[in-house]
């Protein structure tokens, strides 16, 4: 593992703010020839505003960037690009409606007016093998699984020759084991003479795979240490800057038995693009509990929390209802008049109205009823004294209740989300990436308004991308993976290992679940 | 079927292509317009701003095609208005089109007042040597105007340009996914606004064709919502240069036969005769949503209508 | 140079912007005139006196409001849930004829003639803009389409009637005048009728339902976000059908005030393009019902100054159109940078 010490790439004190708000603080990066530096930091810390900076998409307020020690001024894009720097976002820059071969033709370079597609199509597939990424140049990127997309992400930098590779959040869309084979492909770039910087917040990758490690917290960076000769707490309190406990919730058992609230019987959908989003999927929802719904996003997630709120409709398969006996056809309508909260993935545009201010927003499910209207006329009074009344509760920072919720901060506006639905002490909560983007403290407060709904005795259905809030809030793990559900199995009666086993497709425990692996 | 049938059905379609290829020239624009991204609802008023300065400068220079150049020209600056408000400016760009129709109204009905009713140099008829003599086809599609001749060439260079060429595939891209043309490199903007002034040269063209050729000669609003016509072929072609042109056609077909229905023996009211194709655009616009179960072939451009940031916090 | 998101708004802000939108269309306007060889200024004063100086042009202003005002108020209210109806002067054209098949054709006492011919009118317009409306609840149809189709068609039918079944013993295409009793009343000697205070009436019922009713609350919710809309439960196919449907009543009224308070007979147009001109007047308002009010009325003034350009000046009555787009187009430009400001590259 020889590298040189000349610097490929080096960013200093660099600061950029978005209308004012800022995203870095005086940032400093230094990438070496030939290595892999990971770049570490919670949500929000500034690494993927940095690394829009050394490609040319954000032009920093101040600071100064060099290639190779040359200083330089990456105005666009294509500037950086043609200094051998590529990115792979998270967010792939990809038309989905073109095909893979058109999707890397796009911004080649000396490519004639007439360009001749077969010549590409067999470059394409040399690359591919040559790194072990399989790619079809005439697929069309929307039929394409999101490790198959990001595969194409990394042929297009490569084909330009990109000598800088950085990977922005990787392993965030793939499977445990779609990582193990990208770590295999970023060694082979590696041993061929790239430099790679690779974003993550997920220590033990960054253990894995890194020889350096530059942290960065709220908009600087904090420290750039060997990756060898650190320890994961010793990264983790860099990125957090103090001692972080993740200590599971004390389930207050009531001592009722438990039962079931709402069931589902082999419901399958298919999602906007028509392809199939849930197969066969059955499960109860039982009260007093925290059903834990694991699995990368995309796998069916939204498509089974939209049926069960009634935004969808399922092609096949019944949704019943505690104590009914025939299904329900679920609405929103429906959802809000039987207590079922949602607390919606997206919270800018659907959790709230982002025009409206944040008396209206907690009042977005109850203006229909008394005492809030009567007789078709709102009664402004009685939405103004509970809105005041939430607010205190929830502790929303806000310039008063008229302020418009769009430009509340995440955090805030979660807790306006909250508050709405679970002051009306519903009886199922659905919460899909509740804790996404939060900060620290937010956190908390999230999952202690879910425990303290589960002890009142709801039941909560979670939906999360992250394993460690999974274990920490939940009485029963389930799993979606390519739209088949594995589980709900017992927390106690499963571990990590097998969570990930489950998300990857591999066949698990779960009896009489069908968790193979879809197209 | 008798021959006479024969050569009734044959003139129906020659005159379906002579009063589609208006529509023909301002749907191909709009079809590259919208391919980019951006909405240009204001085509109708383009087309009177075209059909006047193709008039007047017909009759300044005494030569139809310089003429329809003109029309090009001035309605392609006209367009600039849309470019520099919708795209540089971002500002709705529904409004924005709206806006230009009633300008382009204005504008036309305000310069063209004195000229009414008079008559300026127009497109002759001629035939294509040897294709002409084709049976069926020859009479419908080699019997025209130099303009409607044009109109043919131009439908094939719109084609292989967006599906062959490279500069083609960039504009594809900049009205999909703008993030991902930009990511290449790609002058999002800049493309967006060519494509911008060719569709309103293009309007211009259009527009030029019913003063120069059609009608042929001025008269206040004589574009009758065309334009409009033009912007729903765009949706129920598919956003594709052949099939919008087929389109125009046909609904040029539908004015002919309105013309020709009383010439079968029905008498039916000028009036509602006229209505008929406004109808069927409207069918057509109920039939595309039906099907739009086809949306990735058939559906709009991703990112018609927004406005592009590059700075946006995404 | 660059354009760049501001950090926060501000009224003061927002009139300024509107002000200088003003003010460029103004200048715009002038050179307008100059290329008429007309002392701008000169024109200015006579379209100020002619629409607002004198008793009967104030008159004849506030008899254009009425139209003016109608449709944009419907078309505001549609604006303000994210619908576009460009479909108000074909409602229009719909309620005059409704109203003029009642007039003419019912046999009915004398005391219900007009109130029948009201609800007709009103019924008609929604009928007309509710198949534009089905379209769009259904089939996703783009109302701006088929709205506009629907223009069309009912201008054809106008023309068709006036000129065929529904024709006046004389050669023109007019129907015959209507009864007396059909005639609205009008103020002194002046053409102003009541339909002044039914469309001011109109524009304080429905500030006052988007303030404060629970259909203003959905209108609002859903203008600003349909994916919150839908979430909250709120019946978006059953309110596009109301709001256009009350769009179209509107506008149906618009072509009731018309036909029975000024033309008193179908006529082959019914309206100077009053429905598109609305479009524009409920923009400038910012989609807000009073101030609908307000800036119909500004352009009943300048409708009724090109009357007076005309005459006065020998200015073609065309360039009140150009200057209203104009107008149009200034403020369109100009509230982009409400939200926007220049930024211009540092060295």
């Amino acid at each position: 593992m020889t590298h040189s010490n000349t610097l490929t790439l080096e960013l200093k004190s660099i600061r950029k703010a978005f209308g004012g708000v800022p995203a870095l603080c005086g940032a400093s990066f230094a990438l070496r020839a030939g290595e892999i530096h990971a770049l570490l930091g919670e949500n929000g810390a500034g690494k993927s505003t940095l690394m829009n900076v050394a490609t040319g998409i954000y032009q920093p307020d101040s600071g100064d960037i060099a290639v190779a020690g040359r200083p330089v001024r990456l105005t666009t894009p294509r500037a950086a690009k043609k200094l051998g720097i590529g990115m792979v976002h998270q967010h792939f820059h990809l038309s989905r409606r073109h095909t893979v071969l058109d999707n890397i033709l796009l911004g080649l370079p000396g490519v004639s007016f007439l360009p001749d597609r077969r010549a590409l199509a067999g470059r394409i597939r040399n690359l591919a093998d040559r790194y072990g990424l399989p790619v079809d140049p005439e697929a069309k990127v929307w039929q394409l699984s999101v490790g198959e997309q990001q595969r194409v992400e990394i042929v297009k930098t490569l084909i330009h020759e990109a000598r800088v590779l950085i990977l922005d959040e990787p392993t965030a869309v793939l499977s445990p084991l779609e990582a193990k084979e990208l770590f295999a492909v970023l060694a082979r770039l590696k041993a061929d003479g790239c430099s790679i910087i690779f974003i993550s917040h997920k220590l033990d990758e960054i253990k894995e795979i890194s020889d350096r490690v530059t942290i960065m917290r709220c908009g600087e960076t904090v420290a750039t240490v060997e990756t060898g000769s650190s320890s994961t707490r010793d990264l983790a309190l860099h990125m957090v800057g103090r001692e972080v406990f993740l200590m599971p919730t004390h389930r207050e058992r009531t001592g009722d038995t438990q039962r079931p609230l709402l069931s589902l019987s082999k419901v399958t959908v298919s999602n906007d693009r028509g392809v199939p989003a849930l197969r066969g999927v059955s499960f109860d929802l039982l009260s007093s509990e925290i059903l834990g719904v694991a699995g990368l996003s995309g796998n069916g997630q939204t498509e089974l929390t939209e049926i069960l709120y009634g935004l969808r409709r399922p092609e096949s398969g019944t949704l019943t209802l505690e104590g009914a006996a025939a299904p329900v056809t679920m609405s929103p309508r429906e959802a809000i008049s039987r207590k079922i909260s949602f607390i919606p993935a997206d919270r800018r545009m659907t959790g709230t109205a982002p025009g409206l201010s944040i008396r209206e927003n907690l009042m977005l499910k109850s203006y229909r009823e008394a005492p809030y209207s009567s007789r078709g006329f709102l009664r402004p009074d009685v939405m103004a004294r509970e809105a005041d009344r939430m607010i205190g509760a929830h502790d929303i920072r806000c310039a008063g209740q008229h302020q418009l919720t769009g430009t509340l901060s995440g955090g805030n506006l979660q807790k306006v989300i909250l508050a709405r639905e679970l002051s009306s002490d519903p009886i199922i909560v659905l919460a899909v990436y509740p804790c996404r983007g939060l900060d620290v403290g937010s956190i908390e407060t999230v999952r202690q308004l879910l425990s303290n709904a589960r002890d009142k005795g709801a039941g909560v259905l979670l939906v999360s991308e992250d394993l460690d809030e999974i274990f920490a809030l939940s009485d029963r793990v389930a799993v979606l993976c390519g739209g088949s559900m594995a589980g709900p199995i017992p927390v106690g009666e499963i571990d990590r290992v097998a969570v990930g086993l489950m998300m990857a497709g591999v066949k698990g425990r779960a009896e009489g679940a069908d968790a193979t692996r879809s197209a | 079927m008798t021959s006479t049938d024969i050569g009734f059905f044959l003139a129906i379609l020659q005159a379906a292509v002579n009063a589609g290829t208006p529509i023909l020239y301002a749907a191909v624009g709009e079809v590259i317009v919208e391919r980019a991204g951006v909405l240009n609802l204001g085509l109708d008023g383009m087309m009177m701003v075209g059909a006047l300065s193709g008039f007047v400068m017909s009759r300044a220079t005494g030569n139809p095609w310089a003429g329809f150049l003109a029309a090009a020209i001035v309605t392609a600056g006209f367009s600039l208005v849309h470019a520099f408000v919708a795209v540089i400016l971002r500002a709705n760009q529904i409004v924005s089109g709206l806006a230009l129709v009633m300008l382009g109204n204005g504008l036309a009905s305000f310069f063209g007042t004195d000229l009414a009713g008079e008559v300026a140099p127009h497109f002759e008829r001629f035939p294509v040597p040897g294709l002409s003599k084709i049976p069926g086809l020859g009479s419908v599609l080699f019997h025209h105007n130099g303009a409607v001749y044009l109109s043919f060439v131009v439908v094939a260079v719109t084609g292989f340009f967006l599906y062959r060429t490279r500069p083609g595939l960039a504009l594809q891209v900049v009205g999909d996914s703008p993030e991902t043309a930009d990511a290449a490199g790609i002058p999002v903007l800049r493309i967006r606004i060519l494509a911008v002034l060719v569709g309103g040269a293009m309007a211009g063209l259009g527009g030029a064709y019913l003063s120069l050729a059609d009608t042929p000669s001025w008269m206040d609003r004589m574009t009758a919502g065309r334009g409009w016509i033009a912007v729903a072929l765009v949706i129920f072609s598919g956003w594709d240069p052949v099939r919008a042109a087929l389109g125009s056609y046909l609904f040029g077909g539908l004015v002919a036969l309105q013309f020709r229905i009383q010439a079968l023996g029905y008498s039916v009211s000028v009036f509602l005769l006229q209505m008929v194709p406004y109808l069927a655009t409207l069918g057509a616009l109920a039939l595309t949503g039906l099907r739009s179960s086809i949306r990735l072939s058939m559906g709009a451009p991703e990112a018609l209508g927004r406005p592009f940031d590059r700075e946006e916090r995404r | 140079m660059r354009l760049v998101q501001r950090e926060s708004s501000s009224t003061i802000r927002s009139i300024a912007v509107v002000l200088s939108a003003v003010l460029i269309a103004f200048a715009l306007g002038s050179a307008l005139f100059l290329s008429l060889d007309k002392n701008p200024l000169e024109a200015y004063l006579a379209m100020a006196r002619g629409g607002f100086g004198s008793g009967y042009g104030l008159s004849e202003t506030l008899v254009k409001t009425v139209p003016l005002g109608l449709c944009a108020l419907g078309i505001a209210l549609a604006g303000k849930m994210g619908l576009w109806n460009i479909g108000a002067e074909g409602q229009l054209t719909m309620g005059a004829i409704a109203a003029s098949w009642v007039v003419l054709f019912w046999k009915v006492p004398d005391a219900a003639l007009l109130p029948l011919a009201a609800i007709a009118a009103a019924t008609a317009g929604a009928l007309w803009s509710t198949i534009a409306s089905t379209l769009r609840a259904w089939l996703s149809t783009s109302e701006i389409l088929s709205t506009l189709m629907l223009n069309y068609v009912a201008e054809l039918f106008l023309q068709y009637l006036v000129y065929g079944p529904w024709k006046g013993p004389d050669r023109f295409p007019f129907t015959v005048y209507f009864p007396r009793t059909a005639w609205l009343s009008t103020l002194g000697t002046t053409r102003l009728h009541s339909g002044i205070v039914v469309v001011v009436i109109l524009a304080v019922v429905l500030h006052v339902l988007l303030k404060r009713t629970r259909l203003g609350f959905e209108i609002h919710l859903t203008g600003d976000s349909s994916s919150a809309s839908d979430y909250a439960g709120v019946p978006s196919k059953r309110n596009i059908l109301l709001v256009l449907a009350m769009a179209g009543a509107l506008a149906g009224l618009a072509g009731l005030f018309e036909v029975t308070g000024l033309q008193h007979r179908l006529q082959p147009s019914v309206s100077p393009g009053f429905g598109y001109t609305a479009i524009i007047v409920a923009w400038l308002a910012r989609r807000h019902m009073l101030g609908c009010l307000l800036v119909a009325f500004l352009f009943g003034g300048l409708a009724v100054a090109a009357d007076e350009l005309q005459i006065v000046l020998h200015i073609p009555a065309g360039v009140v159109l150009v200057f209203q787009a104009l107008l149009f187009v200034c403020v369109l430009g100009a509230e982009v940078f409400e939200n926007y400001e220049i930024r211009w590259r540092n060295a």
